[in-house]
């Protein structure tokens, strides 16, 4: 195609691969082999999204009993607090729940860099060797992506589904049935699909800077007898 | 192109690095032909620039100037998806620590390699059992490095090595970490194997027993070959284990 491949004569068609099912094969081997590691990264953003998760479907269930009209719950409601939107309107969450919410998400973000710099640390050995078996940068990438991500699915999907369920179980106890008689069920959906979805990024987000590290790495690092 | 039976052919490499303010010449001009086939070794103490020869061989490193070319392909012209490529299916890379990847089996591990060349899972598979046999180590193909042996591991990894029928195999002290025994019997599957596939083998050792196979041995001493020994004159000098290897 370009001229300048015929300087390199008598190569034939270079082609090295790594089909998409067998780097998610290849993640999935090495979460499990690296169990206990993959669950520390998996608990700070199990505990982020549940924090998560619990505030957003909260804010559905204090605007389904606002819209409920029934004046002791609103009063329960102001005096936990919380400041009780006019009748119709959506509660939403105060400034100084979200600046928590952001922290959380921070902090939760800076765990999973730091857990995955070590990581990466503990198998230099092994991306070396990979590179030197022909894998090119792109695949350990994508090997540290597809590893962040089902653990950021799987970790996010138990937080989310966690935070939701202490939410309603909460204002269940509070409340009886009047908490859940007027809450969109839409609503809280779309709060552990969101929260399911934030932690997916969250742990990419973590990953990144790690796995572009890995990649660069040279295959040289291999050769040096270094545990 | 002059001679193609020249599986490498290092020409007028040097190697400078920089190590902080001042520049240091590790390689001060290397010429070296390797023919396909050879079992070589290359010799020399620490410092003498012998992994920076052996990494520049093995593709690993690029010279400062001059030029190494494997199967005349200047190495330094590559990209890096060509150098990939070169990696994975030219050359075999055998480490002094192993390498095995932990999280995979014995075979997982031998296939590794042809996965990435695109061989297909089945025929990966069936090569894969095939050169397990070869080291030796069919009936272990499922298990896990940490319950193998360490002579077990770099079967396997030899295994590996030859997944995608290299032209060269480089060994980087391949006995370095192993008993006599053990080193013993891989040296003489390296040989096995140069002798029946054809291989090229160039290694980085220490070790005796290995000279003693070797077709060649380059000693290197202070950044440039020192001499350059064929096995017949090498017998005379280690006469007492001579008798062992007739």
């Amino acid at each position: 195609m370009q001229p300048e491949t015929k300087l390199k004569k008598n190569l034939p068609k270079k082609q090295v691969v790594l089909p998409f099912l067998k780097s998610v094969e290849i993640a999935v081997k090495s979460i499990k082999s690296r169990f206990f590691r993959s669950l520390i990264t998996t608990i700070s953003l199990i505990l982020a999204i549940s924090f998560y998760s619990y505030i957003k479907t909260n804010s559905y269930i204090i605007s389904g009993i606002v819209f409920s009209e029934n004046k002791i719950a609103i009063q329960t409601l102001s005096q936990g607090g919380y400041e009780i939107p006019a009748t119709g309107e959506q509660y939403n969450t105060t400034p100084k729940e979200r600046w928590i919410l952001f922290l959380s998400l921070l902090v939760c973000v800076v765990g999973i860099v730091n857990t995955q710099l070590m990581a990466v640390a503990d198998r230099f050995r092994e991306i070396g060797t990979m590179k030197c078996l022909g894998a090119l940068d792109r695949f350990i990438l994508k090997l540290f992506l597809i590893e962040a991500f089902l653990q950021g699915f799987i970790g996010a999907a138990i937080g989310a589904l966690t935070g939701a369920g202490i939410a309603l179980c909460g204002s269940l106890i509070k409340f009886g049935t009047l908490a859940i008689t007027y809450v969109s069920f839409n609503g809280i959906f779309i709060s552990i699909a969101s929260s399911i979805l934030l932690g997916c990024f969250l742990s990419l987000l973590g990953v990144l800077y790690p796995a572009l590290l890995a990649a660069r790495m040279q295959p040289i690092e291999a050769m040096r007898g270094r545990d | 192109m002059e001679n193609p039976t020249n599986i490498v052919r290092v020409s007028n490499v040097t190697k400078d690095f920089t190590m902080g303010k001042s520049m240091v010449h590790v390689l001060k001009g290397i010429d070296l032909e390797i023919k396909t086939g050879e079992y070589i070794s290359i010799m020399g103490p620490s410092g003498s620039g012998k992994t920076t020869l052996f990494n520049m061989i093995g593709g690993l490193d690029k010279p400062t100037t001059g030029s190494v070319f494997i199967d005349e392909i200047d190495v330094s012209q590559l990209d890096a998806y060509e150098l990939a490529w070169l990696r994975c299916r030219k050359i075999g890379y055998i480490f002094q620590t192993f390498n095995i990847i932990q999280v995979m089996t014995a075979l997982e591990n031998v296939t590794l390699p042809m996965i990435f060349a695109g061989i297909p899972d089945d025929a990966a598979r069936d090569k894969g059992m095939e050169l397990l046999d070869l080291v030796g180590l069919k009936p272990r193909f499922q298990h896990k490095p940490f319950e193998l042996s360490g002579g077990q591991q770099q079967r396997v990894a030899v295994a590996r090595a030859l997944a995608n029928d290299p032209a060269i195999i480089l060994a980087d002290e391949p006995t370095g970490n192993l008993d006599l025994t053990t080193g013993d019997e891989i040296i003489k599957l390296l040989k096995l194997l140069s002798r029946e596939k054809g291989v090229t083998i160039i290694s980085a050792t220490h070790d005796l027993k290995m000279l003693n196979v070797s077709d060649r041995v380059i000693w290197v001493t202070d950044g440039r070959v020192d001499r350059i020994e064929n096995r017949d004159e090498l017998s005379i000098s280690l006469g007492k284990i001579d008798e062992k290897w007739g």
